[in-house]
């Protein structure tokens, strides 16, 4: 995991800088909100199926080791095989264990945050295998070689022009002068690089939306089919899955599936949702001939129990990302982790250390918009305090802010002191500012006044002035 | 006068008049505008309650209690709880501060059996000012006068843990004179967020400049909030962008005192 969290602000303030992607984020904040509110309203049990989706979650979290196991027997009596991670570490190994044995030169990929978690392309790039993404979001920050943006549009930060020069910088062997300047000629270009990569890989790797303990099925949710294309053409599927993700029956999975697009994008159901179980069977006309799936744990059992077990509710819809101000202002890159936004301010410290990323929970308004439209209704802001909580105990904020703290707290303490000092901070900046209305620069809060005036208190505090009323 | 133990809880039947409620007035409204807690207390008052304002108090703790200092959250909120608890009703011009009482207390006291069950005692009968005057009072309309266009904006402590949104409205539509226009994402953050606003300076500062484009876009004269906090982040990003809409808080709109300067305006010599 990327530990760039640490420098938030400085990221945060590239993302403010960089008009194109302030150009998609307002469209993204505008268009996605829109969109789910009206899948929303158009579906009147909405409201209770979230509640059914948290309640199924909350269950499957307090028996989670009873369902991985009925899991995992399912997917062995379909003669697949079901590998145990508890770290990225051994995820990688695993996987790559599988890649070498089946002498694999090409990896196809399906879209999958979890890989992107433990970093699979760079440790197969490492030895010698090449593992080519084919999502299209996915593939062009694959050729860019950036990380993703947002969990459900990777690319979401570029416009058209970007990754038209991107692909004409890497698909040299086309005619250099195609029109590429309508999305779906993109889109077009990137399905024909693509197809003879599906054909000629060996192993297609794919995340897993849901996991079925009842039929030992993993379920993907895409628009573009590109999912289905890596896990069905090579001859070894291998699928990446973290522990939470598995739910009881086939009947559950469709309660989530019923929340899980429109609260992404507003569809009613994505394009794509694909099912597989198991192995190529004897009569299957297709299929891999070798179904593994990977389970990682990377600290998510240690929340279990924990004030942040409920994070494990996520399906990763995204919708906390595309309603929230910060991320709306400063993108998903400026979080420096695989998951931004309100999700990962919360999901990043367990997964990196709270050391590492204390001011991912602590760049939050607390404004409330995550956790009502949250579609597992995790109470999002709440952990962020918990996080607050943490890093404040360890001493992870600024010196500065720390002596602030300490310094009004205590005054705050003292009703009379704070009452006759409260009184005399008022009056004096009362006199500073009274003729203009509002302060320009005041000493202390460049914080405040960087961007703001300051509006001037009135001649005394409230408090002084009751006490002669009565 | 009526023992707290047999009030019945929020949005109960009407309160009986002349009850006793301890004003809340916030930290920010008591050190940078005070109009605002007499604006309160005129409609307490002419609601037909006795108003006081404990002097135990000082701040709800948010600061702290944001900042993941649990202990001085704590010993804030023991302060205030004690301050508030011999009242039958508190009522805040903040939704932010209401919501800290009535909604996060219980659960910061959770690990201590006495303290949590005073501090629940408190929350039940803390309420925001709008919400108190259309929930518990059953007040329908107010008696003034504000000839303006304006602006609502909800501020999100109060719409998303308190669920005021149709308390301030159904009130300020009763305003004579009083014209509301649209403003876009009414319900989006200003950008304020405690100390978010000095830690994350430049964020907050995108977040409230997208907020005041809406509000200029909208035409309003007159931008109305339930927060102080968010009002002075967004009048301070008015002024210092050369609009002319004026700021006010709804209380000082529902009193009628809208005669002084708006926030941020000059203030003349008495
Ligand atoms: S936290 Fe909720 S809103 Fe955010 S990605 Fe997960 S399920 Fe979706």
């Amino acid at each position: 995991m990327d530990a760039t969290a640490k420098s938030f602000k400085d990221q945060a303030k590239d993302g403010l800088e960089n008009a194109t992607l302030q150009d998609a984020l307002g469209k993204l904040g505008f268009g996605f909100p829109l969109l789910r509110q009206m899948a929303a309203d158009g579906l009147p049990e909405f409201d209770a199926l979230r509640d059914q989706g948290r309640d199924i979650k909350n269950h499957v979290l307090e028996h989670l080791d009873y369902y991985l196991e009925r899991f995992e027997e399912q997917v062995t009596g379909h003669g697949g095989q079901v590998h145990w991670c508890p770290t990225d570490g051994d995820a990688r190994d695993a996987i790559l264990k599988i890649c070498q044995e089946a002498r694999a030169k090409t990896v196809t990929k399906g879209k999958s945050m979890v890989t992107e978690e433990i970093a699979i392309n760079a440790h197969l790039e490492a030895h010698g295998i090449k593992a080519i993404e084919t999502d299209l979001g996915e593939y062009i920050i694959q050729l860019r070689n950036e990380p993703p943006s947002h969990i459900v549009g990777p690319a979401i930060h570029l416009n058209k022009e970007q990754i038209a020069g991107t692909f004409r910088s890497h698909h040299k062997e086309l005619d250099p002068d195609r029109s590429l300047e309508e999305v779906p000629a993109l889109v077009r270009e990137a399905r024909e690089v693509l197809r003879q990569k599906y054909i000629d890989a060996d192993v297609g790797i794919t995340g897993a939306n849901f996991l079925v303990a009842e039929t030992g099925s993993s379920i993907i949710v895409t628009n573009e089919g590109n999912g289905d294309l890596s896990q069905s053409l090579p001859r070894i599927h291998i699928v990446v899955a973290s522990i939470e993700k598995v739910v009881p029956t086939l009947e559950d999975a469709c309660t989530f599936l019923r929340l899980l697009a429109r609260s992404a994008t507003g569809q009613e159901f994505s394009a794509y949702t694909t099912f597989s179980t198991g192995p190529k069977r004897p009569d299957d006309p297709d299929g891999p001939e070798q179904y593994h799936v990977i389970l990682l744990d990377n600290g998510r059992s240690d929340l279990l129990g924990t004030e942040f077990q409920d994070v494990l509710r996520c399906i990763r819809c995204g919708a906390c990302m595309n309603h929230c101000p910060v991320y709306t202002s400063v993108g998903g890159h400026a979080y420096g982790s695989v998951y931004p936004g309100p999700i990962g301010s919360v999901l990043t410290p367990a997964l990196a250390g709270i050391d590492q990323s204390h001011h991912l929970p602590n760049a939050s308004t607390f404004c409330g918009k995550c956790e009502e439209v949250c579609p597992m209704r995790i109470p999002l802001p709440k952990m962020m305090r918990y996080w607050r909580e943490r890093a404040f105990d360890q001493g992870q904020d600024p010196v500065a802010a720390r002596w602030a703290l300490a310094f009004w707290a205590t005054a705050a303490r003292w009703p009379a002191l704070y009452h006759f000092g409260a009184n005399v901070m008022t009056r004096l900046l009362h006199f500073m500012g009274k003729r203009e209305g509002h302060l320009v620069r005041l000493p202390f809060a460049g914080g405040w006044t960087r961007h703001r005036d300051f509006p001037t208190p009135e001649r005394a505090t409230f408090q002084s002035q009751w006490r002669k009323r009565l | 006068m009526t023992s707290s133990d047999d009030l019945p809880p929020g949005d109960a039947a009407p309160a009986e008049k002349r009850a006793n409620v301890a004003l809340f007035v916030t930290c920010l409204v008591d050190l940078f505008r005070p109009s605002i807690g007499f604006a309160t207390v005129k409609l307490l008052e002419e609601a037909g309650l006795r108003v006081s304002v404990p002097q135990g108090q000082t701040c709800c703790g948010q600061p702290a209690y944001n900042s993941g200092d649990r202990k001085n959250a704590m010993a804030i909120a023991k302060q205030t709880i004690t301050a508030l608890e011999p009242f039958d009703y508190v009522v805040a011009p903040s939704g932010s501060c209401a919501a800290m009482i009535s909604a996060h207390y219980p659960d910061l006291m959770r690990a201590d059996i006495q303290w949590s069950k005073r501090a629940r005692a408190v929350a039940m009968k803390t309420f925001e000012i709008t919400q108190f005057l259309v929930d518990v009072l059953k007040v329908e309309k107010v008696d003034a006068r504000f000839e303006e266009d304006v602006v609502y904006h909800d501020s999100c402590s109060g719409l998303r843990e308190l669920k005021i949104k149709s308390q301030p409205r159904k009130l300020l539509s009763s305003v004579d004179g009083l014209h509301f226009k649209e403003l876009m994402d009414e319900e989006g953050c200003c950008g304020f967020g405690g100390t978010f606003c000095v830690k994350y300076s430049d964020v907050s500062n995108k977040i409230v400049d997208r907020k005041t484009q809406a509000i200029e876009a909208s035409g309003a004269e007159t931008l109305i909030a339930g927060d102080l906090g968010c009002l002075m982040n967004m009048a301070g990003k008015l002024s210092r962008a050369g609009s002319s809409v004026r700021v006010r808080h709804v209380a000082e709109v529902l009193a009628g005192m809208t005669d002084g300067p708006a926030i941020g305006e000059p203030q003349p010599d008495e």
